[in-house]
């Protein structure tokens, strides 16, 4: 996971105060910041991933998509460009590769939100644009592991240091794989990488790198897949592995499997709002939730007749920004305007 | 229409009638196909579509093409006889194609 820029992190104890946070930014969350800024609202974007576009850019960059309107035919990458360029007016700040993990009301009515960074924001409205919900690496179905993790088993590296003088055993065939073979094994006291095929997706020259290295006797290459865990109180002791040659059991201390990510609902599950088969439900004039001030757009959202469409939460974007321009600008009037026709929305959007 | 057989790791058997050009992950998500995920819709992201192909089938079926294959990384238990089910296309000649759900999809 991508770490803040000192730039932009809180500074102990003293949180960033705005109009308005939005969780996630894929089309939807992007296509907020727009309908938001027309009514002077300004957002933050907090997003798990390290780069905005969400689904559209995590799963299908380079796939068309077909029913936007007006755009017979764009790409998901494509489409998250269109919607950067298009809310580069409003300036929005971006938290990229963190999470919101904690969300309560302060008595002045505000919300106060923690990322798992330990970033704190206060905010008027809270736009939940989470889609499918947070991505989350994938967890191998082996049986008891949930106990070994954050201890001994790691789905990213967040501190080197972890490893030092470890046993290491790495599993998965892309660059996360790869990269941390390389800088762990100068400091493991062993460390295998195991692949279930000779052939890896990662960039070519960090498999010539790790092929060095196998070659000098440093990282032992099996070919191979998980079995079992072995070990107690979360303290890994050994790995059963499946190798062509029958099963192994390894004894490794720190297990690191990189099998790329899953979409979890998350945290937002305690928040305590009202959920319909992991989904939010709202009402379908503000797309509020069953807390005052809390909207969810998008895939993440119910009501009766909903579509997962990307079109969909473009539309409730839309909406859900009038009901929050009577929450942060309550003494303003709201006029419907057309871009097309209004000079001060024109000259919101830089319109020369 | 092709017939397509799942069997779940229990046993249990479910025929599902395929329409040739779908993929077979659609045919199974239309008939709620217990253990077929898909979470990423069929944009072979996300590898929760995979199934063992019958041994008798693996030749009609074929092999991953090499996006596929790479995908297959992030599926468990993966074997010679895997495939995602995103990625095979129905034709009049998979009528009665068997196909086995993993235990999990992670």
């Amino acid at each position: 996971m991508a770490h803040a820029h000192a730039a932009d992190v809180s500074v102990a104890g003293v949180p960033i105060e705005t109009d308005c946070v939005i969780i996630g930014a894929g089309p939807v969350g992007l296509f907020a910041v727009f309908q938001l800024g027309l009514l002077d609202i300004k957002a933050h974007l907090i997003d798990i991933l390290d780069k905005p576009g969400g689904q559209c850019a995590e799963l299908y960059p380079e796939k068309p998509i077909y029913d936007i309107p007006a755009l017979p035919i764009v790409t998901g990458q494509g489409l998250t460009e269109a919607l950067m360029a298009q809310i580069k007016p409003f300036a929005p700040t971006f938290h990229l590769g963190e999470r919101i993990d904690e969300l309560a009301r302060q008595p002045d009515g505000r919300f106060r939100l923690a990322t798992d960074d330990g970033k704190v924001f206060l905010t008027k409205v809270v736009v939940i644009a989470a889609g499918g919900g947070s991505f989350t690496p994938k967890r191998p179905p082996m049986e008891g592991i949930e106990a070994y993790e954050g201890k001994s088993v790691y789905y990213a590296v967040r501190r080197m240091e972890d490893f030092r003088g470890r046993d290491v055993l790495i599993v998965g065939g892309g660059d996360s794989a790869l990269d941390w073979t390389l800088n762990l094994a100068p400091i493991a006291k062993s460390l295998a990488l195991m692949h279930r095929r000779d052939e890896f997706r990662g960039a070519p020259h960090s498999v010539e790198q790790m092929r060095g290295l196998v070659r000098d006797g440093k990282v032992q290459l099996l070919i191979g897949q998980l079995g079992k865990v072995h070990g107690s109180n979360g303290q890994l002791e050994g790995v059963t592995v499946k190798l062509k040659d029958g099963e192994k059991q390894l004894p490794v201390n720190r297990l690191l499997p990189f099998f790329g990510l899953t979409m979890k609902l998350g945290p937002v599950a305690n928040w305590g709002l009202n959920l319909h088969e992991n989904l939010i439900t709202v009402d379908t004039e503000k797309f509020e939730t069953s807390e005052k001030r809390i909207f969810a757009v998008g895939d993440i959202n119910t009501y009766p007749g909903k579509l997962k469409l990307i079109l969909s939460g473009f539309h409730e974007v839309a909406l859900m920004a009038q009901a929050a321009h009577r929450i942060v600008h309550p003494d303003k009037k709201l006029t419907f305007q057309y871009t097309t026709s209004s000079s001060s929305l024109q000259k919101k959007l830089g319109v020369k | 229409m092709a017939k397509i057989i799942f069997i779940q790791p229990d046993g249990a058997q479910q025929v599902v009638q395929a329409e040739p050009g779908w993929t077979v992950m659609e045919a199974a998500k239309k008939e709620q196909i217990r253990g077929i995920e898909a979470e990423c819709g069929g944009a072979c992201a996300c590898a929760t579509c995979h199934v063992y192909v019958d041994d008798a089938w693996r030749e009609k079926v074929g092999k991953p093409a090499e996006m596929e294959e790479d995908m297959l990384d992030f599926a468990f238990e993966v074997k010679d006889s895997s495939r995602l089910s995103c990625q095979i296309k129905v034709t009049a000649e998979l009528d009665g194609l068997v196909l086995r759900v993993p235990d999990k999809q992670f």
